[in-house]
């Protein structure tokens, strides 16, 4: 039954949602559309299993006093604090707004912001010219970023048409290929999933 | 019958029953025997490198399934991410090597769980599963791909495996590992990211690769027929774009207008 069931649910499940996508019957929109509350629902509970997982890994590490135990504390007392404070007094209350205006989003932005520090980076290693392939890359890459920036045009005027003839030829005809392979292989992934021929989502049984 | 089946998608719903019935047969062919080719992948078979260099340093292996949730369109590409965490973590049990598993997605969780429990199970040693190491950090993105980063640093994983779908914390990742010293494999079919892993990892499985991931590590004989129906689609994509770009040459609308008509999303 431990195997069986997660996979008669599934093949229902996906038969529904894709009738529903293909064929207009009220009756399986109506399902459908109840399954997709129930999608929330769920969504809900595991939120709060997530929570869980997170507030014992951290208080075993915080008793234990492991190795860095204090970010572990830290990150309790945040996760207790912002969790009564919104959950208490609803999000729109001062502390939880001033704690999300002026920490929370902050941060958020500071990890995006670290992104162009590591573009370049990863940037500087990719286009070292060690191989033939890394040239290419170096060449177009450069192509593209001088022929989008204004001083580009100023320093010759062949570079925009050159940028755009390699991002929509070369880079359009590549990356067409992928999504053409990538969307081939979503559709076979999720037939094997739904037929219950591809069972890793329970453990592989 | 315009009333019943929905015409923009017409097209689509044919493909659909088309590749239904392939893989059954293909699948049935598959039963008898008839193993069907499949080229190497390289990035596949450095998981066993990267986790045995993970054993060889006594570090961790870092395991990502990506950022999706199973509510979207990017959910095949999440449970093709958890496909690879089984055999990651078969690995991981069969070498008694540490396995950390983050997690963005909360209905990820008790399936990831589920997926490392199980392999641990399958190599006899169920005493090693360590629930503690299946991490819910975040649902928010960049809170997650921070709660990466330092697991990577402080832990000093010696092996990142990135499988799943990832948007922009995908860079994060990789040079979060390549500066803790990780070998890193990656794979996802979110193309806008894939020049990223590649710039950033030592291997990296691009769009299709990673949903025959599962099935190439498997070696399951049907698992492996069920690729074989991609390539019968890729086919299909071929003599269409051929159609299309002749048609198109020759201004002659027809066929492209009737695609257009039938198989609007």
């Amino acid at each position: 039954m431990r195997r069986e069931v997660p996979i008669i649910v599934t093949l229902i499940a996906g038969l529904l949602f894709l009738l529903d996508y293909f064929i207009k019957i009220p009756l399986i929109s109506g399902i459908v559309g109840e399954f997709e509350t129930w999608a929330i629902v769920i969504s809900a509970f595991a939120l709060g299993l997530g929570a869980a997982n997170l507030f014992r890994i951290h208080l075993q590490k915080a008793i234990k006093k492991s190795e860095g135990w204090y970010n572990s504390v830290l990150l309790l007392v945040s996760m207790v604090v912002m969790a009564i404070s919104g959950i208490g007094w609803t999000q729109t209350n001062s502390i939880y707004s001033y704690m999300f205006d002026n920490i929370f989003v902050p941060i958020n932005g500071t990890m995006f912001a670290l992104l162009a520090f590591y573009l370049a980076s990863a940037s500087y290693r990719a286009f070292r010219v060690r191989t033939p392939e890394a040239t290419v890359l170096l060449v177009s890459a450069v192509i593209v970023m001088v022929g989008n920036a204004p001083v580009g045009r100023l320093i010759w005027e062949g570079f925009p048409g050159y940028s755009s003839w390699i991002m929509s030829v070369f880079n359009s005809a590549g990356m067409r290929g992928i999504i053409i392979g990538a969307s081939l292989g979503a559709i076979v992934t999720s037939l094997r999933i739904i037929f219950g021929i591809d069972r890793s989502y329970f453990g592989g049984q | 019958m315009s009333d019943f089946i929905i015409m923009s998608r017409l097209i689509l719903f044919v493909l659909t029953i088309g590749f239904s019935l392939s893989m059954i047969i293909i699948i049935k062919n598959a039963k008898k025997g008839k193993k069907p080719f499949i080229r190497k992948i390289n990035g596949l078979e450095a998981i066993d490198e990267a986790v045995g260099r993970a054993t060889e340093m006594g570090r961790p292996v870092h395991f990502s399934p990506g950022i999706a949730s199973l509510s979207e369109e990017q959910a095949a590409q999440s449970l093709a991410g958890l496909s690879v965490l089984g055999y990651v973590a078969k690995l991981t049990a069969k070498y008694d090597t540490t396995l950390i598993t983050t997690i963005r997605i909360p209905e990820m969780l008790p399936i990831a769980e589920e997926v490392v429990k199980q392999s641990y199970v399958t190599e006899g040693k169920p005493d090693a599963y360590n629930p503690n190491n299946i991490r819910f950090l975040s649902n928010e993105q960049f809170a997650y791909a921070a709660g990466c980063l330092g697991i990577m640093t402080r832990e000093k994983v010696a092996t990142n495996i990135m499988m799943g779908a990832f948007w922009a914390e995908s860079l994060i990742f990789a040079e979060g590992g390549f500066a803790a010293g990780s070998i890193q494999v990656a794979g996802t079919a979110n193309y806008h990211q894939i020049p990223f892993f590649i710039a950033a990892c030592d291997y990296t499985l691009i769009g299709e690769e990673l949903f025959a991931a599962g099935a190439y590590l498997s070696e399951d004989p049907l698992l492996l027929g069920s690729i074989a129906v991609q390539d019968i689609g890729k086919a299909l994509a071929i003599i269409l774009i051929a159609i299309g770009s002749i048609t198109t040459q020759f201004e002659w609308t027809v066929i492209t207008d009737f695609i257009s008509k039938y198989s609007a999303l």
